[in-house]
């Protein structure tokens, strides 16, 4: 994956949530994404820097346009220094939240996007991967 | 705040703008409570054309002010969602169940002046 331009973005509060989905949106204003696509991306973005206000206190997403072949797409990295997850396949789970969420944010990001990775360790922190591409 | 609340008669009209952040949104929800209560607003519409993105904060801060209003005995409508962020809402599996929505402001008004219980002296 070739990195032409790499943005990042701090997230410490709630209002660095907003900024995240808006740089990104700047980002891939020369991709080919429907604007229902970029709702989705947004979105998505939403949920990850919002789980690392609410899990971990502070963490960084980094946005950067990926390559695939001939495609393009929007690589959304989001990670924090935090408590971690200790039990990733119940936090991948509709409806589980063990904060004040719907327990929707993680596999519902995960519906949005075309890819999605999350490596966690307890006591370390989490670090989210997703892509959306360019159809 | 990046909201603005109108009265008309007595129902209150909420916009919301289009990067609202979380303390914006609870701070709309406590302004429009308390603006039902000041002058005993029968109505309320939260209008989101604005709103870019929904996310599950927004949609359970959303349930919450309708709930809040609706407790305090006033009709609450959220109107204006945008086809983009309906849906990205279904995708997320977000609902708003239990909350009125209308297509924009004059569908809201009509379905607020229609279940005013029919008394035009109630929204005059």
């Amino acid at each position: 994956m070739s990195s032409t331009s790499q943005m990042v973005v701090p997230i410490k509060a709630d209002v660095d949530v907003v900024t995240a989905r808006q740089e990104a949106r700047r980002l891939v204003s020369g991709l080919r994404f429907s604007s229902s696509e970029l709702t989705l991306i947004a979105t998505a973005i939403s949920e990850v820097a919002r789980n690392i206000v609410a899990y971990a206190g502070s963490g960084e997403v980094v946005l950067r346009i990926g390559q695939r072949g001939e495609r393009r797409g929007l690589v959304v990295i989001a990670r924090d220094q935090g408590p971690g997850i200790s039990n990733i396949e119940r936090a991948m789970q509709d409806g589980y939240s063990t904060s004040r969420g719907l327990g929707l944010g993680l596999p519902g990001s995960k519906r949005l996007m075309d890819e999605f990775e999350l490596v966690s360790e307890v006591g370390k922190g989490t670090e989210i991967t997703m892509v959306k591409w360019e159809r | 705040m990046r909201a603005s609340i109108l009265k008309q008669n007595k129902f209150l009209i909420a916009s919301v703008q289009g990067s609202m952040s979380d303390a914006d949104l609870v701070q709309l929800r406590e302004e429009l409570a308390s603006g039902v209560r000041r002058y005993r607003s029968t109505g309320a519409m939260v209008d989101v054309t604005m709103l870019d993105v929904m996310d599950s904060f927004a949609v359970r801060t959303l349930r919450g002010i309708a709930q809040m209003v609706k407790l305090l005995g006033a009709e609450c409508i959220v109107v204006g969602i945008q086809p983009d962020v309906a849906f990205s809402m279904v995708q997320l599996g977000l609902t708003l169940e239990g909350t009125m929505t209308a297509l924009d402001l004059e569908d809201g008004l009509d379905l607020l002046n229609a279940r005013n219980f029919g008394d035009p002296a109630r929204n005059e």
